[in-house]
């Protein structure tokens, strides 16, 4: 009998598993289908069980706060094509509610146990609540996460509301408020920092927004926050309290206050998950409390905190469509392969954004930049393109209707090349560098859509909390 | 002519059938620099950084030695695009301001169902065009079928009068017959060749200006009248007729070559004609293959470095003229594995055939409707397609790369 190369042995396990092996995603959103057809494609044959707590089959968020609105499609309308067949154990419409590492079980909430020898952890996020349990009861306040939640705030601004108020003004609640004013209604936007898109495109970009949010007839208010919210007398919101004491009628409300990781669920459980989600290494194999790697938990999308190498290792959390899809191919390579064919999970972060007539594009992590150039087009005329730097170093771009330019600026950043980038040969803006205008991040805002969150895979010295309206 | 480089090999006529294995030579110096200091791209990833990159023009206006534009020198390669620059042979913010007015007519968000709903009336010529055949032993795919549909449908988009085809269809084939940017431009048939295409170009130019003068008077169907009467982003009367050609030019000569080059490569592979057979669904990746394998656009001259450009381990000087090869990118093995076989389930496909960048193919979505219909039922409907004569004659033009005629010989065409 020959003594089988450890090779061999390595390719024997992973043969055994991928037929054998039992894997549980928990998430049937964008990252938990895509994982389950990857997992498909990698030859996974063995019993596939996918848990989401909505009852539909998955289904695209970006329309929801774009098309949908506008009415163009409905909201049950943006079912997620399949790449391919997923042969899987569906479980719709029931949440999880536990994790045990020891037993290896998921607990749902009917307290059922789903056994597991790998998990995916792809439960995202979810819209921040009205803080104010009563007020939240108010009929006409909505958050927008879901196909429900769109469906009944479409319905509410075919109605033709006297005023719709939009409080944060990310991207979500710009985008609402661009609907809002495509459809002829007033609208006013309440934003606690000092410009639209600060956070995650900083103060440069944001005053550009702020003009753009004004010329199309919104009346946007910043540095202000609501304090409070009235109804009638048949529970219906009817106005709004401003912290400067100013009052706004309005019959609808959009919170757009930004997300919450769906954590909760793991809490007891020992993985460093938090309140930026759950810490993995840089193969999106979760991190337990002390910060040993797991073996068999897995965590892809919204709700993945990895390390990047672009960003000095520093964990990255990212709310990006294509963070979920690139993550998902990864984590399900991953979870059926053992040492070297493991991959690294590095997407260099791209978003894109559609409101007032514009599309926005960015790549890399504009909140890591400290100043901005304009580097191509005209900002009067909202077609260009930016660079952000970081200590002499591209560290991300962003356009305004100027995105097949971006190609341009990837690369470079891919590289750390350097800031500001060679001068283009026509359409440029003569214009030097300036602080790109980031807000303190000691300072709560709305919740940005890429977030450095230090280097402690476990966040136990995590301080920053969000404060409540 | 053995002192000729890989390059100036790869334009000679006798080399229209099979450039493919200069091109490959060519790949060996990824940019390079030929005799008259021009630099030909010919890797993938090095065009798609040249089509991305702000320092590199498309208006040959901005080269140094650019001739006025009161200058005629027919043999130029550039001089079409002097004297009437279009928004290929433009560059941002004029560029963009164009393409924007003449995206308005054509796609969305403002014209969202124009080239859905071409579809039926593509099928329909397609049905037409197949059952002409029927009865017939030997058919030419490029006159009996690749050419009659991109025309009729060019035509029905933009406006123009089917009945004019036979005129523009001469005057665009002697303009393309007039271009050569080979070695072979300067004997004396070249140089009568370019003669006679620069006139061909005066009449084409002098017919779409009336034709535009017509709708301007009194509106009419299609992009053309649409763009002459436009309340919003209105385009001067120059500015319409050079794009006017661009896309009666583009919106057919291309899509003919698409449709003719996919059909030889299938009877050129019969694995894949039998795949495509037995799941004809594939026509989708298939077309999108077929635009890698055998690219319409075979490459573009009219770019310059406006700086210096860093790439690949040299230096683009800064005037220099700047060729990318899309058609050698496309079989570049370091990004397209088994780059010469055809491959209709080939992962992360993203080919130059339709360029890349702001110059992005303007008709892609029009050119693959018609593709995907004309072959998929080409492949449904012929019975037993053999190829006559391979490889078939092809047409001059070393850009716009297609056969004259690709003869095939059939046993019937199903209904």
């Amino acid at each position: 009998m020959s003594a089988t190369s450890t090779k061999e042995k390595v390719a024997d396990l992973v043969a055994t598993f991928k037929s054998t092996g039992r894997l549980v995603i928990v998430g049937a959103s964008l990252a938990g289908l895509r994982a389950a057809e990857a997992l498909r494609k990698e030859g996974f044959t063995g019993p596939l069980t996918i848990i989401g707590d909505e009852p539909e089959e998955p289904y695209d968020r970006p329309p929801l706060s774009k098309q949908v609105l506008k009415g163009w499609v409905p909201a049950d309308h943006t079912k997620l094509p399949r790449v391919r067949q997923v042969d899987a154990e569906w479980r719709l419409g029931i949440a999880a509610t536990g994790l045990d590492r020891v037993t290896k079980q998921v607990r749902l909430a009917n307290d059922e146990q789903v056994p597991y020898d790998r998990l995916l952890i792809a439960t995202g996020t979810r819209a921040r609540e009205w803080p104010n349990a009563r007020e939240a009861a108010l009929e006409g306040l909505y958050t927008i996460r879901t196909s429900t939640d769109a469906a009944g705030l479409q319905k509410a601004l075919a109605a033709k509301p006297g005023r719709v108020l939009v409080i944060g003004a990310g991207f979500i609640g710009s985008e609402v408020a661009s609907v809002c004013r495509e459809l002829g209604l007033p609208v006013t936007v309440v934003e606690r920092g000092s410009a639209p898109l600060v956070s995650s495109l900083g103060g440069v970009i944001g005053a550009i927004a702020a003009e753009m949010q004004r010329d199309h007839g919104v009346d946007l208010r910043t540095g202000i926050g609501v304090k409070s919210l009235e109804g009638d007398g048949k529970g219906h919101v009817r106005r709004a309290r401003l912290s400067d004491d100013s009052v706004v009628e309005c019959d609808v409300v959009l919170a757009s206050l930004g997300s919450i990781r769906n954590t909760e669920w793991l809490e007891g459980s020992g993985l460093a998950a938090g309140f930026w989600g759950v810490g993995c290494d840089a193969g999106l194999r979760a991190f337990d409390i002390n910060g040993v790697v797991t073996d068999s938990i897995f965590v892809v999308g919204d709700i993945a905190r990895f390390p990047h190498v672009l960003y000095e290792y520093q964990f990255l959390v990212l709310e990006h469509w294509d963070n979920a899809v690139l993550g998902a191919e990864v984590a399900a390579h991953n979870m059926v392969s053992l040492e070297p064919d493991r991959w690294p999970h590095l997407p260099l972060p791209s978003f894109w954004s559609g409101q007032f007539g514009v599309n926005i594009k960015s790549v890399g992590v504009c909140p890591f930049g400290n100043e901005i150039i304009f580097t191509q087009g005209s900002v009067k005329e909202r077609r260009f393109a930016a660079a952000y730097g970081h200590r002499g170093r591209i560290v991300a771009a962003v356009t305004f209707n100027h995105g097949k330019w971006l190609e341009h600026y990837a690369p470079q950043i891919e590289r750390s090349a350097p800031f500001p980038p060679p001068p283009a040969g026509y359409d440029r803006p003569e214009v030097k560098p300036v602080p790109a205008e980031f807000p303190d991040p000691r300072v709560p805002t709305s919740i940005p859509d890429v977030i450095l969150t230090g280097h402690d895979p476990t966040e136990r010295g995590a301080e920053f909390r969000a404060r409540i309206y | 002519m053995a002192d000729l480089t890989p390059w100036q090999q790869a334009l000679l006529y006798e080399n229209r059938a099979n450039p493919y294995p200069f091109y490959a030579e060519l790949r060996k110096t990824p940019v390079s620099r030929q005799p008259d200091g021009t630099y030909v791209v010919s890797t993938y990833r090095e065009i798609v950084s040249i089509l991305h990159d702000p320092r590199v023009s498309s208006d040959p206006r901005k080269r140094p030695n650019a001739p006025s534009a009161a200058e005629e020198t027919a043999s130029l390669p550039t001089s079409t695009y002097v004297r009437e620059p279009s928004m290929i042979t433009s560059d941002p913010p004029e560029h963009d301001r164009v393409r924007r007015a003449t995206m308005r007519h054509f796609g969305p968000p403002h014209t969202p169902d124009l080239v859905s709903s071409q579809e039926d009336g593509i099928k329909r010529i397609v049905t037409d065009l197949l059952d002409k055949l029927k009865g017939k032993t030997r058919i030419d795919v490029v006159n009996e079928f690749a050419y009659p549909l991109p025309v009729s449908v060019i035509c029905r988009v933009l406006g123009v009068p089917e009945e004019d085809e036979k005129r523009f269809h001469n005057w665009i084939e002697a303009a393309l017959d007039g271009l050569d940017l080979g070695p072979e431009a300067a004997s004396e048939e070249g140089q009568h060749r370019a003669k006679l295409g620069h006139q061909a170009r005066q009449e084409l130019s002098t017919y779409m200006a009336e034709l535009l003068e017509r709708y301007a008077e009194q509106p009419g169907p299609g992009m053309l009248s649409a763009m002459v009467n436009s309340v919003d982003e209105r385009l001067s009367r120059g500015e319409l007729l050079s794009n006017a050609q661009l896309l009666l030019f583009a919106g057919h000569e291309t899509t003919v070559n698409l449709i003719a080059h996919s059909i030889l490569t299938l009877l050129r592979h019969p694995h894949a004609l039998e795949k495509l057979r037995r799941r004809p669904e594939l026509i989708v990746p298939g077309v999108e293959e077929f635009l890698r394998f055998e690219s319409s656009v075979q490459f573009w001259p009219t770019r310059t470095a406006l700086e210096d450009i860093e790439i690949a381990g040299t230096t683009i000087p800064k005037g220099a003229p700047i060729i990318v090869l899309y058609a050698s990118g496309n079989r570049d093995p370091s990004r397209f594995t088994n780059p010469d076989q055809v491959d209709f389930q080939r992962e992360h496909n993203e080919h130059l055939g339709y360029s890349g960048g702001i110059h992005l193919c303007f008709g892609g979505p029009l050119a693959r409707l018609e593709a995907q219909i004309a072959v998929g039922e080409f492949v449904r409907r012929a019975q037993n397609p053999r190829l006559v004569v391979d490889p078939p004659p092809y047409r001059h033009n070393q850009i716009f790369r297609g056969p004259r005629h690709v003869l095939v010989d059939i046993d019937g065409v199903q209904d």
